[in-house]
Order: C-alpha cells, then sequence, then structure tokens
C-alpha cells in the first residue's frame, strides 16, 4: 500500500504507454477467448496456468519463508508464552498487557515517536531546501547534488562508525573543532541524556535528507515551466511562485515523502543499535532496539513479538491515515 | 530576461554578490554532506595519532592504517561481504526478473492475489520480522536446516524483494506483445522467449535492480547480525562496531575498515548513477 501513491504519480507521466496497454491487454484477451473453446484450447490453457506458476515458484517459496512465515510466527507468538522444549503456553493478551504496562516500553514508544516526527520533519526542511537551492540542468549542480546525495548510499554501519568519531565529546574532537571556528561551545552529542536524542536525529537527517531532495528535485522538474513565467509576467516574485506554483503541482510529491520518511522514523533500529545502543541511561532507547534486547538477549520471545505487532500496527494505521488524509485532500 | 527553468529562478540571478553568496551556499552543503566522507578517505591514509581528529588536508600519507587493518582480518570480511553481495544480487535479480515475467505476461487465476501478497511485504520493516525470522533461520521450514553460522543465511533470505519484482514487472509490461508473438511463431518456447527476447530488452531496468540491489544488500545489518555466530562470518558492516569495543584497536584502523566498507557503494553508485535515478524517480520508490 506503500507503493500506491507512488504508483500513481507515476501512472501520469506514463500516459501514453497505458494506451498502448489497455490496446494489448484487448488483443491478448480476445485471443483467449478464442481458445478457450474447446478441448484442446482448454488442455493449452491449463499448461499456460502451469508454466505460468513455475516461473513464480522461487519467489514464491523465498517470500513464504522468510517473509509469512516469519509474519505467522510473530502474531502467533505475541499471544503465547514461548517455553523452549516445553512448548508455548496460550496466554491471550498477557504479553501485550506486560509490555503496554512497562514504563521502559512506553519511554521507548515517546522515544520513537520524536525521532519519527524529528527526522521526517527535518529531513523534508533541509531537502527541499537543498532541492530548490540544486534544482537545474547545469554542470555544476549536477557536481553538488552528486556529491550531496553520497550519504543516502552509504551503509548505514559506516554512517554511525563515522559519526561517532564525529561526535567524539572531547574539546578537540571533529565537530567540536568545528563549532570551535564559530565560537560555540563544546558539546557532549552522543555521551550526553540530554544531547543523545538530538544527534542521533541529525545523523539521520543528513542521510535522509539528500534522498528527499533528489524526490523534490524530481517532482519540481514536473511542474509546467510556462506557468512560472506567467506568473512571473503577473508579477509574482519567486517566494509566491514557490507557494502558489510549485508546490500545489507537488502535493502527490510530498504524500510520497512523508509517507516514506515517517515509515522509515517509526522502524529505526540500525542507526540507534551503532550510535548508543540505547544510552546512555535509556535516553534513545526506541521500540526496535528494546524489542531486540527483549527478544534476543532476554529471550523473552512473546512479549518482544508484541512489542513489534504493536509497531506494526503504528506503520499501518500510519499509512492509511496519510492515503486517507490526501483523498479528503484531493476532493477539495 | 533568461527563461524561468527553475522554481526560484536561482540560474538567472547573475552580478557578482549573487554569484558569491551562490558559490558560498554550494560549498557549504558540499562541506556538511560531502564533507565527512571525504574525511574519512582522507584520514584513512593519515597517520591518526589523535584518536579523535579527522582531518581534510593529506599529511604524513601512509598505508599504516591498512596494514593495521589486514592484520585484524579485515580482509576477510570484505570478502565476506562482496561474497554476500556478489549471491545475494544473483539470487535476487534471478528470482524477480522470473517472476516479473510471469506477473507481466501471463494471464492465469489468482495473478492479482499474488502481487497483491508480493505487495503487501512492502509495508513489512524487517525490522519488525527480526526475531521471528532469526527462529525461521535457525531451523527453515520443510527442510529443517540450519541457516545460522553460515553466509548462505545471509543470502538466501535479500532474494525476496517486493520492490525488484514491482519495478521488474512494470517494466516488462511495456515490452511489445508483438515481439513475442514473433518469437513464437517461429516455434521459440517460454524459456527462449524469456531468455533471447524479453531479457534483452529489459537490460535498462536490469540496471535499476543491479544498483538498488547492491545498495540495499550492501546496507544489511540486522539479517548478518541475526547469522554470523563468530568472527568468521562477519560482514565489514558488522566488523566496524567489534572494532570498535576492541581496546586495542586504534581509531586508525576503524577509518580504514570504514573506508573499505564505503568505497564499493559510492563506486557502483557512481558509475550506475544514471539507472539510479531512474529508479529514484520512475516511480517505485521503497528501501
Amino acid at each position: 500500500m506503500t507503493a500506491a501513491p507512488v504508483r500513481e504519480g507515476a501512472a501520469t507521466a506514463a500516459g501514453p504507454a497505458r494506451g498502448r496497454r489497455q490496446e494489448r491487454a484487448q488483443r491478448r484477451a480476445r485471443r483467449e477467448r478464442r481458445a478457450r473453446r474447446g478441448w484442446r484450447g482448454r488442455r493449452a490453457r491449463w499448461a499456460g496456468h502451469a508454466s505460468a506458476w513455475l516461473w513464480l515458484v522461487p519467489a514464491l517459496i523465498l517470500f513464504a519463508v522468510f517473509k509469512f512465515v516469519p509474519m505467522a510466527r510473530a502474531i502467533s507468538m505475541s499471544f503465547k508464552e514461548v517455553r523452549p522444549y516445553l512448548g508455548d503456553r496460550w496466554v491471550g493478551l498477557d504479553n501485550y498487557r506486560a509490555i503496554l504496562g512497562d514504563d521502559a516500553f512506553r519511554a521507548a514508544a515517546g522515544h520513537t515517536v520524536v525521532l519519527a516526527v524529528g527526522e521526517t520533519v527535518g529531513s523534508i526542511v533541509v531537502g527541499l531546501l537543498l532541492a530548490l537551492l540544486l534544482e537545474g540542468t547545469a554542470r555544476h549542480l549536477w557536481f553538488v547534488r552528486t556529491a550531496v546525495f553520497l550519504p543516502t548510499v552509504t551503509a548505514m554501519a559506516v554512517v554511525a562508525a563515522l559519526w561517532r568519531v564525529i561526535y567524539y565529546p572531547a574539546p578537540d574532537g571533529a565537530l567540536n573543532s568545528v563549532l570551535g571556528w564559530v565560537g560555540l561551545g563544546p558539546g557532549q552529542y552522543l555521551d550526553s541524556p540530554h544531547t543523545s536524542l538530538w544527534s542521533v536525529m541529525a545523523v539521520g537527517i543528513w542521510r535522509g535528507a539528500p534522498y528527499d531532495m533528489m524526490i523534490f528535485i524530481a517532482g519540481l522538474a514536473g511542474v509546467d515551466r510556462t506557468l512560472y513565467e506567467a506568473a512571473a509576467a503577473d508579477g509574482a516574485g519567486p517566494l509566491r511562485r514557490l507557494w502558489h506554483v510549485a508546490f500545489p503541482a507537488m502535493r502527490p510529491v510530498f504524500t510520497i515523502v512523508v509517507t516514506l520518511a515517517a515509515i522509515r522514523g517509526l522502524r529505526v533500529f540500525t542507526e540507534i543499535f551503532l550510535l548508543t545502543n540505547g544510552g546512555p541511561n535509556g535516553s534513545t532507547e526506541v521500540v526496535m532496539t528494546l524489542v531486540y534486547k527483549l527478544g534476543l538477549e532476554r529471550n523473552e520471545l512473546g512479549i518482544a513479538s508484541a512489542g513489534s505487532m504493536l509497531l506494526l500496527v503504528a506503520t499501518i494505521v500510519l499509512t492509511l491515515l496519510v492515503q486517507l488524509l490526501r483523498r479528503r485532500g484531493d476532493q477539495k | 530576461m533568461r527563461q524561468l527553468d527553475t522554481a526560484l529562478g536561482l540560474g538567472a540571478i547573475r552580478g557578482p554578490i549573487g554569484r558569491i553568496v551562490k558559490i558560498v551556499l554550494y560549498v557549504l552543503v558540499v562541506f556538511v554532506f560531502a564533507g565527512p566522507l571525504l574525511a574519512l578517505l582522507v584520514s584513512a591514509f593519515g597517520r591518526v595519532t589523535d584518536p579523535t581528529r579527522l582531518s581534510l588536508i593529506p599529511h604524513d600519507l601512509t598505508l599504516d592504517n591498512f596494514r593495521a587493518a589486514f592484520d585484524q582480518g579485515v580482509l576477510r570480511y570484505l570478502a565476506n561481504s562482496l561474497i554476500v553481495v556478489g549471491g545475494g544480487l544473483l539470487l535476487q535479480i534471478a528470482v524477480s526478473v522470473s517472476a516479473a515475467y510471469a506477473l507481466a505476461r501471463k494471464r492465469f487465476p489468482g495473478v492479482r492475489i499474488v502481487m497483491l501478497l508480493i505487495l503487501s511485504t512492502m509495508m513489512l520493516p524487517e525490522e519488525i520480522l527480526a526475531i521471528p525470522l532469526s527462529l525461521v533461520l535457525a531451523d527453515v521450514p520443510v527442510i529443517h536446516v540450519n541457516l545460522v553460522g553460515s553466509l548462505a543465511g545471509m543470502i538466501v533470505p535479500v532474494g525476496a524483494w517486493a520492490f525488484a519484482i514491482l519495478v521488474m514487472t512494470e517494466f516488462m509490461r511495456d515490452v511489445p506483445i508483438e515481439l513475442e508473438e514473433a518469437a513464437r511463431i517461429d516455434g521459440a518456447g517460454d524459456v527462449r522467449i524469456f531468455w533471447s527476447v524479453i531479457l534483452p530488452v529489459c537490460r535498462p531496468a536490469l540496471g535499476v535492480l543491479g544498483i538498488f540491489g547492491f545498495t540495499m544488500i550492501w546496507d544489511q545489518y540486522i539479517l548478518p547480525l541475526l547469522v554470523a555466530q563468530d568472527s568468521h562470518q562477519f560482514t565489514l558492516a558488522l566488523a566496524l562496531r567489534s572494532l570498535r569495543a576492541d581496546e586495542q584497536v586504534g581509531t586508525g584502523v576503524l577509518i580504514a575498515s570504514a573506508l573499505l566498507a564505503l568505497l564499493p557503494s559510492v563506486v557502483v553508485f557512481l558509475a550506475l548513477q544514471r539507472q539510479f535515478m531512474r529508479g529514484l524517480t520512475s516511480g517505485a520508490i521503497k528501501g
């Protein structure tokens, strides 16, 4: 369902292709109707179906084993007390009660929401500013865009290792030195419970903003140039052009970016695990790191699964909500 | 007056002050986003006496950091990473291309349900499946194989990636049916048509799959974390954490290893940049 807005957006771009596709589908349908008559046709049809499934077998097996079976296990474990060798015991909603009553989980959920909202808004604002600055076809712009985009293709493990060094809390640490040039005092960053969550958020924005930038640039490229000229001829300045011409045209793009960034924010695990592992003092513990610790370190598989399920529900609700808001917005 | 070809019309700003402001902004932006990565490159070849400093200006060039890193077995981790990304990418592409052929070019009952099932997994963050996945990996259903502790455990699961199937299916739908019909009249079977008609036409989409798949597998962290039992199966990504935790290992080794983990993805990105941007903007965007 995340794909839905994306695909609708693509459909406008693929307008002429769609007509061709329809025509082809009609032709295919006609051919099939012809084939369906008579015994021979029927046998050929079954052979065709069988061969179609054969092409799908590898994908179906992998998806079943590594997506659907784990999903089913997670759902069933969330209602059970998981006891290795003794057999699982059905406990109903106890796991959910346990996790929702856990102060650590509630704190982690709070951190997750703060982080998701902060990273989403931060990435979008920074990404939009970057897009407006770097939009265009000139060669030097292409170069700057490529350089700016690099954090996004860098593996999270590298990003975390690098930022641990940059954030080194001594006065001569890399970031503290840079800030020293402009007269700002040394900070503790990841090592202080007061700044740790914000420091993680900054890394998330650093890596997420260029991604949003590229999508925004693609969106801006789709805005009709003649509208800019018309607005300029009517005396609209750059800001009014942006607000009244570019932004309305980019509505679908905003929806995509918000949805993707919010989902990315809720499921956050690797950056926390590598940057702070939830510390100091649990100040950066998020739902997934807590679930990981519960499940794989303390072996509370049932409770951990319940935590995962709650996060999944939140993700789905959020996705549907964005869809709904967007539908309503379109009707206006 | 110049044509307005961007929202803010920054390209039309002339005059010395406007130019200088623009250049300062460009430099600032590059410094913030690419600077840290450049510092990683430069520092990896520098003599890191101070464990906290990154430098942007090369001095005292040396390969000591790499030598020390190789002593820590980093080459083995690099090899593991390359095996995982190579194997995973091959499997992912083979599986996706084959599934897309059926979904795009065949009509059979259930095609919509299969597509919906596959697409629904895009809403399923892998983080959420981590714990049950670790149980499945330890005892794969039906065949009862234990994949924990082997590189295969990091390779096989990445074969199931809905994004790749979606991109490939969309692309294959647009291949003209006439091509296929002509081949069929010449007596070609499904396999032949797939291999010599459909696949060659889909080469641009294969480029998109290649770069996105590479980036996705190279970025994998949870899966290797669940699968690796000891340092023999570590990928570079996993190794970076244990190198950091090891007091005996200096920052120089860490930086050199991080650079080794950075370079392949940057090289692949720069080489296949056009395909990357096409994949990002053609519609289907999902990591």
